[in-house]
């Protein structure tokens, strides 16, 4: 059992999808945090969901960065907590300086909104331990803002520590252009930090958790999730 | 009329001389600056209805489920379980001539208002769109500049764009529609109204500053489009899609928290329109004094305050004991609510500006005294005569020619392109996404799911606006029983031309009356409405473009459809009768390049039948795959299906569908459905349908990566769907 800490900017809206993923589908205890909140008491995991936080003024997640939440976000990553970024929230993590580099707009100029198959890269993070038997992960994206940027020297750490956990592949399992929705680096659809705490991803793994929706590969990250917290307890 | 009131004012308020006169009986007195605009508003065709009111009274708002028809925000209708849809359909046709991007942004944020005024909670949206043939610069830019600001409106609210349609057609060129449904869902016990009570009561404006955008944009979708509309940019109002996002989640936790006696959102004509809803609707008066109203800009008088159609405002009533724990909400979102006025008794309306009073006027005379225009209707001799003409199809027609050249009309063509830019999924209830017949919502903590679509067609209803507006409402069905839902309630859109045009009047007439008797021919309650006249540019009128929006339900959504084509080796039927109909097609239009001719004939007895066949076939399990068969006929169906599973498949009876091949693959006979069926299940299907005496052809199998349409007409899957692909491009 893990306890789930959802943080609610204005401009959320993945709040009530993650919710219904980790409480109603997983079962897990969930919360929501208003973004003005400073009390993460009991939390395993904390989840900065999908959605337009401050309507992407000035930048996407530039302003979310410096809500009264984000120090103890920041405190209690710094501390080792699980901190989970999606789609707006990996924006924020890295408007945040939690996570290195950047998202720009997608290469097509355009939201996209449309399936996408992820290779798990590093499955020995506590985002996708138990993925080891599932290298391909359909999970959908929706964003307008999701190609993901490093500078050279950033990128080469980021690869040579297998931080890059999650990355856009064709249906040949391939990272090619075409399997690529938005012109990331290196086809990068999510990384961890240097602890393998903090992770962002720009795939929407809450959308990925029925069969009515269409796929319930997200479900394995969010597993993922819940048996590292319960590692953390019994250790 | 007095020298006082000079005739380029009235044009300003859309407000004729004779109805001034009227103003002026009425009111017993010249009205102030302040009351004529308030009255040009009101009684404008936006706000008044005044030319079509009459005629829309023929639609039937009852039924066992309806719980809220026409009247207030939008119409609700119980879906079981405790739970209530509300949806209605509004046009945003004039702002987005001029500024395409921000007038269908706000006609997205409009109706999302309409929607989460009455307690619901936004749960998908629809876009209706007509633009002018995308050869055309301009046409292209419009195009975008649309599908562009509903995607900006709807993506950062968090409410998924779930389907819709576009069309392209000469007549919309400088006059492209815009008309955006939206659905929400609510408990049924906390449907809130905009009915104003208890004087005493506080009267608060919360939400966005008011500006001076949007002024007069009631009078300005009243009246026809010109070289000079451009001058009217100012009129398009400019969106924030996180502040309604924000006026969202606090209006839904007043109503949560019962902090509120009534609510209404500003929409056309702002301020006036809604206090005067509320005040009328309450049976009471409203004293506002705009001194208190927070503005985004300096300078500006009771009159610019009053007709601002500044967005994501609302009207709330509260009892002066709450309004400390409505302050505790809106602080939460940091949201403006400044109490702006109270709910008085007497019914008057009256505006203060701090110490003087610049209108006060009777609640009734507003809404009850609008004064009707009956125009006259004459239909048109060519028309008639066009509409006339015998459609048959030429007899040397090149079949795979004429297959691939509808495939890639982009009235046919994928929409791909488009839905994708829209987030469809976000509140994780989207099970059938765009680009089916419609779209399916599942209803969380149910089995229960809820089909949306919305259809128009309007080269049928320029060649027979009574028939073609029956065809609406029977496509719109035949959409929502595709998925194995049934059909519960309608909403519609009349997008017509300047109704001071016998003809277009009697377009409208025609149309009203024909989408009427079929709502009741198929006991489809309508709920809620909009209607935009003066669709004309230059003095062209578009075609007569009623658009139907429906809502259907589906008991249990494991037994839900989707056209596309599943196994190799299922069998496919023909469900419906096919004749000659070729009249306003898309074959006749993208083949022959005409327009003319009977469109095809409707029998509600027997569209009915088809339906119910359908739907039995549904319940027993019996059917893989459900398309409904439209623009482009069977071969279009056909070929869809195969696109959209990924397989081929070939027809081996076309012969059994009409003996001439044209026919059988291009018209657009009414009351038919393309399914499949494991071979197991085909005799129960038949049996079904002969019960029924609906006709059924074994047309052929699923299987191959090739769509054969006929044995001497094949093409290969990826060559179809490369042309259907790229229709837009």
């Amino acid at each position: 059992m893990a306890t789930f800490g959802i943080v609610v900017f204005p401009g959320t809206w993945s709040d009530r999808d993650s919710f219904n993923a980790v409480h109603d589908q997983l079962g897990q205890d969930a919360r929501f945090i208003w973004h003005k909140e400073h009390d993460l008491q009991g939390v395993d995991c904390v989840v900065l969901p999908g959605g337009f936080s401050y309507g992407d003024h000035l930048r996407c997640g530039a302003v979310a960065a410096l809500s009264p939440v984000m120090a103890d976000v920041i405190a209690f990553a710094a501390r080792g907590g699980l901190v989970i970024g999606i789609c707006n929230g990996f924006q924020v993590l890295c408007e945040a300086h939690l996570l290195p580099g950047a998202l720009m707009r997608n290469a097509s100029l355009e939201f996209r909104c449309q399936p996408t198959l992820l290779r798990v890269e590093n499955a020995d993070t506590p985002f996708s331990n138990e993925c080891s038997d599932r290298p391909l992960l359909r999970v959908p994206v929706s964003h307008g803002e999701g190609n993901y940027y490093a500078d050279p020297d950033t990128l080469a750490r980021l690869e040579e520590t297998g931080r890059v956990v999650f990355r856009y592949v064709d249906s040949a399992g391939l990272p090619t252009p075409d399997g690529n929705p938005n012109g990331s680096i290196n086809n990068i659809a999510g990384i961890v930090n240097d602890e393998g705490n903090v992770l962002g991803m720009m795939p929407h793994p809450e959308r990925a958790c029925e069969d009515l929706m269409g796929s319930t590969d997200g479900l394995t990250i969010f597993r993922s999730i819940v048996a590292s917290a319960e590692r953390v307890l019994t250790a | 009329m007095t020298a006082a009131i000079d005739p380029a004012l009235l044009r300003e308020v859309a407000v004729t001389s004779g109805e001034y006169d009227r103003i002026v009986e009425l009111m017993g007195r010249e009205p102030t600056h302040v009351e004529l605009g308030i009255f040009g508003a009101m009684w404008s065709e936006h706000c008044g209805y005044k030319t079509s009111k009459p005629l829309l009274k023929q639609f039937s708002s009852a039924g066992p489920r309806v719980l809220q028809g026409p009247g207030e925000n939008a119409g609700a209708i119980d879906i079981g379980d405790g739970w209530a849809v509300v949806f209605k359909v509004e046009s945003h046709n004039h702002p987005s001539a001029i500024e395409p991007h921000e007038g269908a942004a706000t006609g997205v944020g409009g109706i999302l208002r309409d929607i989460f005024t009455m307690g619901a909670f936004p749960i998908a949206t629809l876009d209706s769109l007509r633009f002018g043939p995308l050869s055309e610069p301009r046409n292209r830019y419009l195009f975008g500049g649309v599908v562009g600001g509903i995607g900006s409106y709807g993506n950062c609210f968090g409410v998924p764009t779930v389907g819709g349609e576009i069309y392209f057609e000469d007549c919309y060129t400088e006059n492209p529609l815009v008309n955006a449904m939206a659905v929400g869902l609510i408990r049924i016990d906390k449907l809130t109204s905009s009915r104003a009570e208890g004087p005493g009561n506080l009267v608060m404006l919360v939400g966005a500053d008011t500006g001076r955008d949007g002024i007069h944009g009631a009078t300005f979708a009243s009246v026809e489009l010109d070289e000079a509309s451009e001058d009217r940019r100012p009129a398009v109002q400019v969106g924030n899609p996180f502040l309604e996002k924000l006026l969202m989640e606090a209006c839904l936790e007043l109503i949560d928290q019962e902090l509120v006696v009534a609510m209404q959102d500003l929409g056309a004509a702002g301020l006036t329109s809604s206090a005067v809803e509320c005040a009328h609707k309450g049976g009471v008066g409203i004293d506002l004094d705009v001194a208190h109203v927070s503005r985004r800009e300096q300078g500006m008088n009771a009159y610019e305050i009053m007709l601002s159609e500044s967005q994501e405002r609302m009207l709330i009533v509260v009892e002066p004991g709450q309004k400390d724990g409505v302050d505790r909400v809106f602080d939460k979102y940091d949201l403006h609510a400044d109490v702006v006025g109270r709910v008085t008794e007497g019914g008057r309306l009256t505006i203060r500006d701090g110490g003087s009073i610049e209108a006060d006027i009777p609640v009734g005379l507003l809404v009850d005294e609008v004064p009707f225009r009956y125009p006259e209707a004459r239909a048109p001799r060519e028309r008639l005569e066009l509409a006339a003409r015998p459609v048959t199809v030429p007899g040397d027609l090149d079949l795979e020619d004429a297959f691939l050249r509808v495939m890639g009309s982009p009235n046919i063509g994928s929409r791909r392109g488009v839905f994708r830019t829209y987030d469809h999924q976000v509140q994780n209830n989207t099970v059938i996404p765009p680009g089916g017949d419609a779209a399916l919502l599942r209803v969380k903590g149910t089995r229960r799911g809820i089909a949306v679509c919305t259809d128009g067609n309007g080269r049928y209803c320029y060649l027979d606006p009574r028939a073609g507006a029956a065809i609406a409402v029977a496509e719109a069905a035949r959409n929502i029983v595709a998925t194995g839902a049934t059909p519960a309630a309608v909403t519609d859109c009349l997008n017509f031309g300047n109704p001071e045009k016998p003809e277009v009047f009697w377009e409208l007439k025609e149309s009203v009356e024909g989408m009427a008797q079929a709502c009741r021919d198929l006991e489809l309650p309508v709920v809620s409405g909009n209607v935009s006249l003066y669709n004309d540019t230059s003095g062209v009128s578009i075609y007569p473009s009623p658009v139907v929006g429906m809502v259907g339900v589906i008991e249990d959504i494991d037994k839900r459809l989707t056209a596309g084509f599943k196994d190799a080796g299922d069998i496919v039927l023909l469900i419906g009768d096919t004749a000659e109909d070729l009249g306003g097609t898309e074959f006749q239009k993208v083949v022959m390049g005409e327009v003319a001719g009977p469109v095809p004939r409707l029998d509600m007895a027997v569209e009915r039948s088809a339906h119910d066949a359908v739907l039995e076939m549904v319940e027993g399990g019996l059917l893989k795959s459900c398309h409904d068969l439209a623009d482009g006929g069977l071969a279009v169906a056909f070929a869809e299906s195969c696109i959209f599973g990924g397989v081929g498949a070939s027809i081996g009876a076309l012969g059994s569908v009409h003996a001439d091949p044209g026919v059988a693959l291009f018209s657009e006979s009414q009351s038919r459905f393309l399914a499949s069926c494991a071979p197991g299940a085909v005799a129960g299907i038949q049996a079904i349908a002969t019960a029924r005496g609906v006709p059924l052809v074994v047309l052929g199998a699923v299987g191959g990566d090739r769509v054969s349409l006929s044995d001497s007409l094949a093409v290969s899957l990826d060559q179809v769907t490369a042309t259907w692909d790229g229709a837009l491009d």
